[in-house]
């Protein structure tokens, strides 16, 4: 699973944050999982609580927080958001913007102009938003 | 935060060598150069990897004669398949053939989310294939892999000596590890003044093939050219 991945990526950065910060114990870290993306939270949960045995967040909560993804496009500046494209996007299509979700502009067109040159506004993807430390 | 970039950094701790292959100017050949290179170390018994980062005009799959048609298997990441004996990763895998135009900040999100699923394991050898110019690519790799051991491609011809010597400007003025000029379609004589201005080796020149289009797909192929036999000795020199 690459959720596996991004848990990896989170717990290393929570701790180097922790460090950095001259902390003893990380208590909470709440992170965003982006709409566009579609990672599986409870893989992620799992994956950081297999991996945060001896480590500074041993005894962390983790907070999850869903983002909506929102598009804006830089052409004709629509915008919507992922259910109110006109594009389908099919299982597998999700599949390949679920690891790379800047593949998004090779499958989704801006619904109102048709182009391709669409920001991401919101809801890309994975990043940590609040620590607790102490 | 960015969790993926402390990532790139965890997905790379056992490749013991990273060689991006650069040039400033588009169409020197960096990504034949790049694609043969990982083929004679990987045939040389080195465990090499494959990545090609040239989201725009990505074809190290061409020259390997790859259709990508299943995604990359998962396990704790994404294991990049293997294909002619090398681990080979391209945002290819991904795009299902369609194009991907993406503007600065995309392409560094892009690049930032590939590097940190990717899981290399072990490796003796992770050969980049860049694109040209001193963009979004460059900028990362010099931000997020400060280990990079750089391979700059140029030709004779003085437009691509040129905008080569501004490459060099970069990489060197920021204290990065040049491994070397490589000069594609020359004898080596042409970069060989912009080699001793940096203070840097001239690797070896690989000569011009009329037939290497026609091995474009065709590994065997590629590897009883003339220019696998010169990338056969440059490899010796890194």
């Amino acid at each position: 699973m690459h959720e596996w991945a991004l848990a990896e990526g989170i717990l290393a950065s929570a701790i180097e944050y922790a460090e950095k910060n001259d902390a003893n114990e990380i208590l909470e870290v709440k992170i965003v999982l982006g709409e566009l993306q579609d990672v599986e939270q409870e893989i992620v949960e799992f994956a950081l609580e297999q991996m945060k045995k001896d480590t500074l967040a041993e005894s962390a909560k983790f907070v999850f927080e869903e983002e909506p993804a929102r598009f804006k496009c830089r052409n004709c500046g629509a915008e919507w958001g992922l259910q109110e494209s006109k594009n389908e996007l099919s299982s597998e299509i999700r599949e390949d913007i679920h690891f790379v979700p800047e593949v998004v502009h090779s499958f989704m067109t801006c619904p109102a102009c048709g182009s391709r040159d669409f920001e991401v506004v919101s809801g890309r993807g994975v990043y940590i938003k609040e620590m607790k430390v102490r | 935060m960015d969790p993926r970039v402390k990532g790139i950094e965890l997905k790379l701790r056992d490749v013991k060598r990273i060689i991006p292959v650069v040039s400033g100017k588009g169409g020197v050949g960096k990504s034949l150069i790049s694609t043969t290179m990982a083929l004679v170390l990987a045939k040389s018994g080195y465990r090499v990897g494959l990545l090609d980062l040239d989201f725009y005009g990505a074809s190290d799959h061409v020259i390997l004669g790859l259709t990508p048609e299943a995604l990359p298997e998962e396990e704790k990441g994404v294991l990049p398949p293997e294909v002619h004996g090398l681990r080979f990763m391209s945002i290819v895998y991904y795009t299902q053939n369609r194009p991907l135009p993406m503007r600065g900040s995309e392409v560094s999100n892009a690049l930032v989310e590939l590097m940190a699923i990717t899981r290399w394991d072990s490796l003796d050898y992770l050969i980049i294939d860049m694109p040209p110019g001193l963009g979004e690519q460059l900028l990362d790799l010099l931000r997020y892999i400060p280990r990079g051991e750089f391979l700059v491609v140029s030709t004779p011809s003085p437009l691509s000596v040129h905008v080569a010597d501004s490459l060099l400007a970069v990489l060197t003025e920021g204290k990065h590890r040049v491994l070397g000029l490589v000069e594609n379609m020359g004898d080596g004589t042409a970069t060989a003044k912009l080699a001793e201005k940096y203070g840097i080796r001239v690797l070896g020149s690989l000569p011009y093939e009329q037939e290497l289009d026609a091995c474009i797909g065709n590994v065997d192929a590629l590897l009883a050219t003339k220019f696998a036999e010169a990338m056969k000795k440059i490899v010796k020199t890194i």
